[in-house]
Parts: C-alpha cells; sequence; structure tokens
C-alpha cells in the first residue's frame, strides 16, 4: 500500500522539506510525483517530529510547494539486479536508458550495502597482469584492489584506463565483468569509452551507469552506490570477476559538498563536509574479495586533482583509505611519455604479496626497490644539474641523469597498443639499471 | 519501563525525548531494531544519543530503552585472540549469528564465551584476608599467557569459599568473600567495567625500561620506555601501518592490543592471516595468543570508532593488573579524531580548528594518559604502552591532531615522504623524530647491552645531523669541491642510512634484530669512521679508503651475520683494523 502527502513546506535546492508523516524512516526512498506527472526519486536524510529532510536526486526544478505528492517506499533506495545488466546502459540512479526496457528481477537491494566484516575477508594476493610496465613492475594491481589513479585536468588517463581495461589478463576468463561509473562525465568521455569497448568486443561485458556533466549533479551522489551495488551482485552472487570503474570521483565528492553547505552543516576542509572520509571509505571498502566465494571485486577510481595538488581533501583523503595510487604526472605528460606515471608518488599497497616466486618473479621486488631507490635519486641529480649546469656533474651523477632519461623514455613510456608481459618488464628494468655503476646498486 | 521516544533522527545522532532519567553516557537500546547506543548529552526533557549501528530505517516515534550503565565491557578469560569491533562484539560470533560476510545491524553478542569451560586453579584459602585486586585463582587463558582472576571489590574481605580445582564456565562462581561490611558477595570469573573510566592502580613507577621491538632506528636513536607513549605521524603511504604491524609482530609487550580505527579492511584481513603464522620470538607460541584485535574499519560505524580506542585501552588495562606489560598499537588516532569531529558536527557544536572540536585536546590527554608503568594492587608491576599512529591531513605535520598529539607523547617518531619514495623503511626521519625516554633509558642501555652504549649511540645521532647540514650545501654545490674529512662523513652516513637504519622487513635476519647486535653493528660503524678519520688526517686520501671496499661491505653485513652469531662483528672489525694499519704502513712507507 502506497500513501502519498500533497504538498511540501520548503524547497532550498536539492533539498524539500515536508511535514514528517507519521510512516516515515530515515534514510527511506521517496518518490516525489509533480503536478505534470514527472516521477522524481529522493532520499530521506535527516527527520525530526516536525519537518522531514528530503533530497531530490533529480533536482527540484519545476516543482511547487502546493502540488507535489510525496510517495514513501517504505524502503531505503534499491535497485533490481540480474545478469541481464550485462551489456545494458543506465543513468546516475540506475534506470535504464538505453531504451531496451526495465530489469524485471526478484533480487533487490539496498544500494547502500552492507560494510564487509574483516574476518570474511580474503586477503587479495593474485595479481592482474595489465601488460603496462610501470604497473606491472611498480606497482602491481592485485586482484581485489581499490587502486586509484589521481589525475589533473588536461591530462589523459582515460587512454590509461581504456590500455587497462584492453590489456587486463582479469578478462581472460568468461565470468568477467565491467561495472563503469562515470560521474559528471563529458560527453566525449562517455563516447570515448563506449567506442573502444565495441571496438574491443567488450560490450556485452560492461554495464554502465552514466551521469554526465549536463545531468542532475546530486544525482552523482548516487552513482558510485548504485554501481557497486550491482558489482557485489555480479562478484559474490554470479561468481565474475568484476572491474569497477569510477571516474571522476572529484565530482562526485563535490556534488556532496554542495548538498552539505545547503544543509547548514559545519564544513571542514575547503568546505568539504566532516564525515568526507567516512562517505569515501563507504565507497572505497566496498572493493575486496570474501572468503569462500570465487568473485572479486577490483576497483580503479580515477579523480582529477584540483590545481594538481595532491594534498587537496579528495586525494588526501582518498590515499588514506584505497591501497595505494597511481599518480599522473603534468611534467611527463608535456615531454610526452605515455602513460605519464609518476612513479615516486605511486604505490601498490598490496604488491609486496602478490609478487616474487610464485606469482611473479623471484627478483621483482628486488628490481623495484632499486629502480624507486634509484629514481629517486635521479630526481635530487637533476635538480643540482640545474644550479651547476650538466657539464659540471661527476661521472656518476652523469650516468644518473642518463639513467632518468632513458627510464622515462623506454620503461615508462609505452605505446597504448604494446603489451608487455611481466618478464619483458622485468628484463627492461634490469637493462637500464645497468646505465649505472655497479656499487650504486645497493638493493640488488 | 526507562524508556524515551525518538523525536530526531540525523545519522549516527537521534534525539530521544520523554520522561525516563537517563545518565550521561548510559548505553540505551536505540528503536525496534536495538541498535546499541550511548548517550552524549542531556537536557531536560531530551537525551542526545550516538548510535553504534546504522540508524536506517528508523522512525519517529520509536521508543530508546536506558540500560541503566555506562558503555562497558565484559572482562575475562576468553578475550585474547578475538578480534572485536569498536564495542567489543566478536566479529566471527557476528558472522556465525548472521551467516553472511556483512556487518548487519542489531546482533547481540557477548565479548567473550560464556559457555566455554575453563581449568580453574585456586590460589586463596578459606579464611584468607583479601583486597582489591588480590589475586583469587588463575586459568591458562592461552599458552603464553596466564589470566589470574582479580577480586574486584572495593571493599576488602575474608575468603569464605573457594572452589576447588576444575573446569569452570566464567559465570560459575569460583569464590565468596565475606566484605567487610558483613556482606557476602559471591565472585565469578569475569567482571564489567565501564569504558570511559580508567582502572585504578597503587603507585605510579618511573618509566626506565625499553619496550624494545627489534627495530634499529627505534630501539639504538628513539626508544620508548615501558609504561610510555609514542606516536608514528606520516602521511599516506609513508608505511605507518607497516611500521605498526612490525612492532605488533616483534616487541617485547607480553599482550599486544592492536586498534585498526577507520582503517582499510584488508589491513585487518592481513593481520589475521599473519598473526597465527608467525611465532613470538619469547614463547615460541604464534603471535595470535598474545594478540586482541579491535577492528572498526573505515566503512563501519563511524560512532563504534569513537569507542573502539575506549574499548582497546580497558583490555589492556585489565592485563595490565594481573602484572604484564601490554602495548597497544592504535592505527589510527586521525580516524578516532575524525569521528569526533563529525559526531560534534551532528550536534551543531561549535568547532575550533579545522572543524575538530574544542575538546579535542583534552579527549587527546585523557587517552594518553591512561598509559604508563604501574605497581598493581597486588604488588606486581604492570605497563600499558601507547603506540598511536596519526594521519595527518595533506601530509602536514603541523594540523591539529598531530600537533595536540605531540604535546600529551613522549617518543616522535616522524615518519618521511622523501624516505618512503627512495624505499627507504622505516622511514623514520631521523632529524625531527625524538625520545624523551633517552636519557632515562641511556643508564638501562649501559647496564644491559654495554657500557659503551650511550656513547655509541651519542656518536651516530652527530654524525647524522652533521651529515644533514652538509647535504644542504652539497645541494648547492655539488659533493666534489667538499674536503675528504666532509666526504668521509658523508660516506660514513650512507653506510648508517643503509646498512643500519634501514631494516629489511621481508628478511628473516633483519625483520627484528637484538639490541647486542644493533650495538656491534654501530659500534662497527663508529670504529671504521675513527679509523678513516686518523688515516685521512695522516694524509691518506679517502679514494684510498674507499678501495679497501669496507664501506660497501658494511652494508651486507645485517644479512651476512645471523642474529644469533653477533660474536662474528668481533673478527669483521679485526679484519678491518689489520686492513686498515696495512694500508697506514703501504702509505708511510711510500712516503718514506
Amino acid at each position: 500500500m502506497k500513501i502519498q502527502y500533497l504538498g511540501i513546506e520548503n524547497i532550498n535546492g536539492p533539498l524539500v522539506f515536508i511535514k514528517t508523516p507519521k510512516e516515515i524512516s530515515y534514510d527511506e526512498q521517496v518518490e516525489l510525483i509533480l503536478q505534470n506527472g514527472e516521477r522524481r526519486i529522493g532520499n530521506v536524510i535527516e527527520v525530526d517530529k516536525d519537518i522531514a529532510t528530503i533530497e531530490v536526486y533529480e533536482g527540484t526544478n519545476g516543482m511547487n510547494l502546493g502540488g507535489v505528492q510525496t510517495s514513501l517506499k517504505g524502503k531505503p533506495l534499491s535497485i533490481k539486479l540480474s545478469e541481464k545488466m550485462l551489456g545494458r546502459i543506465f543513468d546516475g540512479a540506475g534506470r535504464p536508458i538505453d531504451g531496451l526496457g526495465e530489469i524485471e528481477s526478484d533480487v533487490e537491494r539496498s544500494i547502500n550495502g552492507n560494510a564487509i566484516n574483516p574476518v570474511c575477508r580474503s586477503y587479495p594476493k593474485n595479481y592482474i597482469e595489465t601488460g603496462i610496465s610501470a604497473i606491472d613492475g611498480l606497482m602491481t594491481l592485485i586482484r581485489g584492489q581499490k587502486l586509484p589513479i589521481f589525475s589533473g585536468s588536461g591530462i589523459n588517463h582515460n587512454l590509461l584506463t581504456e590500455q587497462i581495461i584492453k590489456q587486463s589478463n582479469i578478462s581472460d576468463s568468461d565470468k568477467f565483468a565491467i561495472v563503469f561509473g562515470l560521474m559528471g562525465a563529458e560527453y566525449e568521455t562517455a563516447d570515448f569509452f563506449k567506442t573502444s569497448f565495441k571496438e574491443s568486443g567488450v560490450l556485452s561485458k560492461v554495464v554502465m551507469f552514466q551521469n554526465l556533466s549536463n545531468d542532475p549533479t546530486i544525482e552523482r551522489i548516487l552513482t558510485p552506490k548504485v554501481a557497486l551495488t550491482c558489482a557485489e551482485y555480479l562478484a559474490f552472487d554470479l561468481d565474475m570477476q568484476v572491474l569497477v570503474i569510477l571516474t571522476d570521483m572529484t565530482a562526485y565528492a563535490e556534488s556532496l559538498r554542495e548538498v552539505s553547505t545547503l544543509k547548514g552543516e559545519i564544513p571542514s576542509r575547503k568546505g568539504y563536509p566532516g564525515y568526507l572520509y567516512s562517505d569515501l571509505a563507504s565507497i572505497y571498502e566496498r572493493a575486496g574479495m570474501i572468503r569462500g566465494k570465487n568473485g572479486s571485486i577490483t576497483e580503479i577510481p580515477i579523480l582529477t586533482m584540483p590545481n594538481d595538488d595532491i594534498s587537496h581533501p579528495i586525494p588526501d583523503l582518498t590515499g588514506y583509505i584505497t591501497e595505494g595510487q597511481i599518480v599522473l604526472s603534468r611534467d611527463l605528460s608535456q615531454k610526452g611519455i605515455n602513460p605519464p606515471i609518476n612513479i615516486l608518488d605511486s604505490l601498490s599497497r598490496l604488491m609486496k604479496d602478490g609478487i616474487g616466486e610464485g606469482y611473479t618473479r623471484k627478483d621483482h621486488a628486488k628490481i623495484a626497490d632499486q629502480i624507486f631507490s634509484s629514481y629517486s635519486k635521479v630526481q635530487d641529480v637533476r635538480a643540482l644539474s640545474k644550479v651547476l649546469g650538466e657539464s659540471d656533474l661527476s661521472e656518476t651523477d652523469k650516468r644518473y641523469i642518463k639513467f632518468g632519461n632513458e627510464f622515462e623514455e623506454k620503461f615508462i613510456n609505452q605505446g597504448t597498443d604494446e603489451r608487455r608481459n611481466i618478464n619483458q618488464t622485468l628484463d627492461l628494468a634490469l637493462d637500464l639499471l645497468k646505465i649505472l655503476p655497479e656499487e650504486e646498486m645497493d638493493k640488488l | 519501563m526507562n524508556t524515551k521516544v525518538i523525536s530526531k533522527i540525523n545519522g549516527p545522532v537521534v534525539i530521544a525525548e520523554g520522561d525516563a532519567d537517563f545518565a550521561m553516557h548510559d548505553m540505551v537500546k536505540v528503536g525496534k531494531q536495538k541498535l546499541m547506543g550511548e548517550v552524549i548529552k542531556l537536557d531536560k526533557k531530551s537525551a542526545t544519543i550516538q548510535v553504534y549501528e546504522d540508524t536506517s530505517g528508523m522512525k519517529i516515534g520509536e521508543e530508546v530503552y536506558g540500560e541503566n550503565e555506562p558503555l562497558s565491557l565484559i572482562l575475562g578469560p576468553g578475550i585474547i585472540g578475538n578480534i572485536y569491533d569498536g564495542v567489543q562484539r566478536p566479529l566471527n560470533r557476528i558472522e556465525e549469528v548472521l551467516k553472511t560476510g556483512y556487518i548487519g545491524k542489531g546482533v547481540e553478542v557477548s565479548g567473550i564465551d560464556l559457555e566455554k569451560k575453563w581449568n580453574f586453579i585456586p590460589k586463596v584459602n578459606i579464611g584468607d584476608s583479601i583486597e582489591y585486586g588480590s589475586i583469587l585463582g588463575c586459568v591458562q587463558e592461552t599458552q603464553a599467557i596466564e589470566n589470574r582472576i582479580l577480586y574486584p571489590k572495593k571493599l576488602n574481605g575474608k575468603i569464605i569459599f573457594v572452589a576447588e580445582q576444575g573446569e569452570y564456565k566464567v559465570t560459575d562462581t569460583i569464590a565468596k568473600v565475606q566484605m567487610e561490611n558483613g556482606k557476602i558477595v559471591e565472585i565469578n570469573m569475569y567482571q564489567k567495567w565501564p569504558v570511559r573510566t580508567p582502572r585504578p592502580y597503587k603507585t605510579r613507577l618511573r618509566a626506565n625500561i625499553p619496550l624494545l621491538t627489534g627495530q634499529r632506528v627505534i630501539d639504538s636513536l628513539f626508544p620508548i620506555a615501558k609504561g610510555g607513549t609514542a606516536t608514528i605521524p606520516g602521511g599516506f603511504g609513508t608505511g605507518k601501518t607497516v611500521t605498526q604491524h612490525q612492532l605488533a609482530k616483534w616487541c617485547d609487550a607480553d599482550i599486544i592490543v592492536y586498534i585498526g580505527c577507520g582503517e582499510r579492511g584488508n589491513e585487518m584481513t592481513q593481520v589475521l592471516e599473519d598473526f597465527p603464522k608467525l611465532t613470538d620470538p619469547r614463547s615460541g607460541r604464534p603471535l595470535m595468543e598474545r594478540t586482541v584485535l579491535i577492528a572498526n574499519t573505515s566503512n563501519m560505524p563511524v560512532a563504534a570508532r569513537e569507542a573502539s580506542i575506549y574499548t582497546g585501552i580497558t583490555i589492556a588495562e585489565y592485563y595490565r593488573d594481573m602484572g604484564y606489560n601490554v602495548a597497544i598499537m592504535a592505527d589510527s588516532t586521525s580516524r578516532w579524531a575524525e569521528a569526533l569531529r563529525e559526531i560534534s558536527g551532528r550536534l551543531e557544536e561549535m568547532p575550533a580548528e579545522e572543524g575538530f572540536p574544542s575538546y579535542l585536546p583534552s579527549r587527546l590527554s585523557e587517552f594518553y594518559g591512561r598509559a604508563g608503568r604501574v605497581e598493581t594492587f597486588n604488588g606486581d608491576i604492570g605497563s600499558v604502552s601507547i603506540i598511536g599512529a596519526v594521519s595527518p591531513q595533506g601530509s602536514d605535520f603541523s594540523e591539529p591532531v598531530t600537533q595536540n598529539t605531540r604535546r600529551f607523547v613522549h617518543v616522535f617518531w616522524g615518519l618521511d615522504r622523501d624516505l618512503a619514495y627512495s624505499r627507504h623503511y622505516p622511514s623514520i626521519n631521523w632529524i625531527i623524530s625524538y625520545s624523551e625516554y633517552s636519557n632515562e633509558l641511556a643508564e638501562w642501555f649501559d647496564e644491559n647491552i654495554n657500557e659503551d652504549f650511550s656513547n655509541v649511540k651519542n656518536q651516530i645521532t652527530k654524525l647524522l645531523n652533521e651529515e644533514d647540514e652538509l647535504q644542504k650545501i652539497a645541494k648547492v654545490v655539488g659533493k666534489d669541491v667538499l674536503s675528504d674529512l666532509k666526504k668521509l662523513v658523508l660516506e660514513i652516513c650512507k653506510c648508517i642510512r643503509v646498512g643500519f637504519l634501514q631494516q629489511n622487513s621481508f628478511n628473516e635476519i633483519d625483520t627484528s634484530v637484538p639490541l647486542e647486535k644493533q650495538f656491534k653493528m654501530m659500534d662497527l660503524i663508529v670504529f671504521m669512521y675513527n679509523e678513516s678519520l686518523e688515516l685521512i688526517e695522516k694524509g691518506i686520501p679517502l679514494s684510498e679508503i674507499k678501495k679497501l671496499g669496507f664501506f660497501e661491505r658494511y652494508l651486507k653485513l645485517k644479512y651476512e651475520i645471523n642474529n644469533k652469531e653477533i660474536q662474528k662483528f668481533d673478527s669483521v672489525k679485526h679484519e678491518f683494523e689489520n686492513e686498515f694499519k696495512k694500508l697506514e704502513n703501504e702509505y708511510e712507507g711510500h712516503i718514506e
């Protein structure tokens, strides 16, 4: 039975305030029916004795105080889940927009999900070969990991993302799916990925949730949650290996800030709400593997660092939650190095347990440590050479400069269709290290 | 019934109205789902409650039931080896009850197994006089830990009954005591204790014994005392968690309480997978038999995160009172501070710095103040040491949590991003770090390890500081213009940094190093420095000394010399000495 209430008290941006109906519960889904029959979904974000606050995901355009009917759904925001979602395109709130009809299913889950019990997790150890040297060699991606890409505006992270999707050996098996969440993305970005999926023939394995830059901003708050609820179903109910790509988390966090400000909440850093950490965690922590289940969720969120600032709250808090980060560098991008991965800022926390004998190669860890150590020395020498001039450097230092340049051009730099297996990657690294004098090899 | 009615719901904060008389910090059961909550603010009509579980689906008008007691833990045998959520619910029991891999709501499970039988061995006789904290008996909680059942009442009394040795549940009566006031109490093996109240002790003792960790940069340069406090601040990716794990694995405390506060789920899983496989070098038993884990991962309810560190410290104090040395690793206190901020924001309190509530410093000082080395009421000596990680926003050490923590702790192990970049682990920066226990502990090191210990250590610190200055100069003018004497400092400090300070947690020999070996390693460096210095002063160029290959050789010594064959350092030192002599003689001959 659906009860409907007529009229609202107040509208402020995406927030609607109604007199508290008796049956309303906190965090309940509501449907707002406009006078012209249009239906919009909302969520109860605060209730007291008199007033209930509803966040409306499609915005409040065209709503008037008298004519809107509120219908309570008696459950939190949920979506219907089915294997048939593969190959389909949905809007940011999980409604089909490809004209192929509604998803019919008995399975319906709350998009908020539940936290995985830490004792039920299984520790991710299987590495994913992406065929990209910088990643495989130095920040190995592990199945079940959450590894974000920190980019900047104008740096082409889409190419890297595309290459990861195309080349990952995760996609070898049949039981493979990609869940793609676009938040505030440009039309071109959405189109780029759609074309790319079509060309590589994986379109039937992709579930796409898209909220474009001209779609309602508040709807973006739902997109990652909807996408991950779908991913959890595919991974833990249907035993699939799921790769979740979320882009752009910065747009998501900005929407969160927008709502928070309108609610009159006390801001913490840069106006973002104090619960930004908990909120981001509720998204990122849904990646992982569960003991006794075959599926996995590997998450690659992408975010653009405002003003390339890694200490900005969004990348900063993300880095504290995720298991490492892949940081892209404007300098390398301008030098024409692709993918422009700044290896020193980047890290994969799960790498240490997923490499070595039995996984990749016995000498992998040592080679990686040596590369990091030597390349970080390159930065010092480059700084010195800016002061002294390259010709005044010592012999050793000159070799460091040479190593730095060749490492960037031959190792980090890689064609977008070039696939190097782990042996090629590690051998290449060893070759490059030979540029340096032997006594500088303190990690090998 | 002691109930109020919900009148407002805002995330984890619920306001309830009604006549019922709740007390501050009382536990309540909230709504139809009976979620756990705690009263955090009271006025005439209404009570503000922070709810430890997700409040989705709750309605205005549902009831809140008062429990008439503050948030308390159940303390008794069976705590060790468990993994709890922030309010002492065992996570594997939650899994058994819910039968899914996810955390649900409203699950009521006891912190310890009330059905399990323990072999109780009495330690008192009928007629014995006892006072608070007297040992009534003990049970072997794990192979490594004996749980001592302490008399929990404030009033002195006489034993009128004590159970014979045998199998008992924690709820069984193991003793009856006639108290001073004539009343008879039955004592069983568990007690309840409110988490926010520190457990009492007889006297506080000086913290003058080191908590040894097997980590060179910590033990030798910036030691922490048993009963001391330390903080590890560091941005993401600098190795906070790895350092905390290393400490939990190798420090010489009897019991470890590891609080994963708002951190990653997989990190707790890793501890759960690793610890049962690792053995405690002293007891030879799996590390899990001396460890208690408390996990409130970043996606678990935020109010329980606030409670989790109190849960941890109360458990630590419980074992301290039995005469154990307990170490707490809290990873990370920043998440706890953020939980305070989040709740404070929902209460619409006036924020102080960066949105944190104004009571942040006092809460931090209360927490760290619960550390200490004490004499317990039964005359044993126990300690609680706290090592808190801090995750500074934007890696900026001037933010409120780092700054306020610094005021209340005595050891500061500052992690450095540049060191982490160059894979220098542990990435503890030796210039910004400090230990206020250094002087206090120097005596212990000199007496127990080697009379030269402090002396050698001071030379190492001096060299490192000198190197820091030289590096700054070298950054501008290049190394080549420095004199041989200065270059020697750089060479020696490279040995110190790579050969001594860097420690490989994946290497079996290097992951934890006994203090004797640490001393020999430092001693050898200082010896190399002094010998080389003498040669350079005699006019022998540094390049000749480098040709001896000692500097490179030193870097490998930490792996080559086993922790049990420390005497080998003496022969290496002897060999070096001869070679240095030879070089000197050759050179003198050359001049003549």
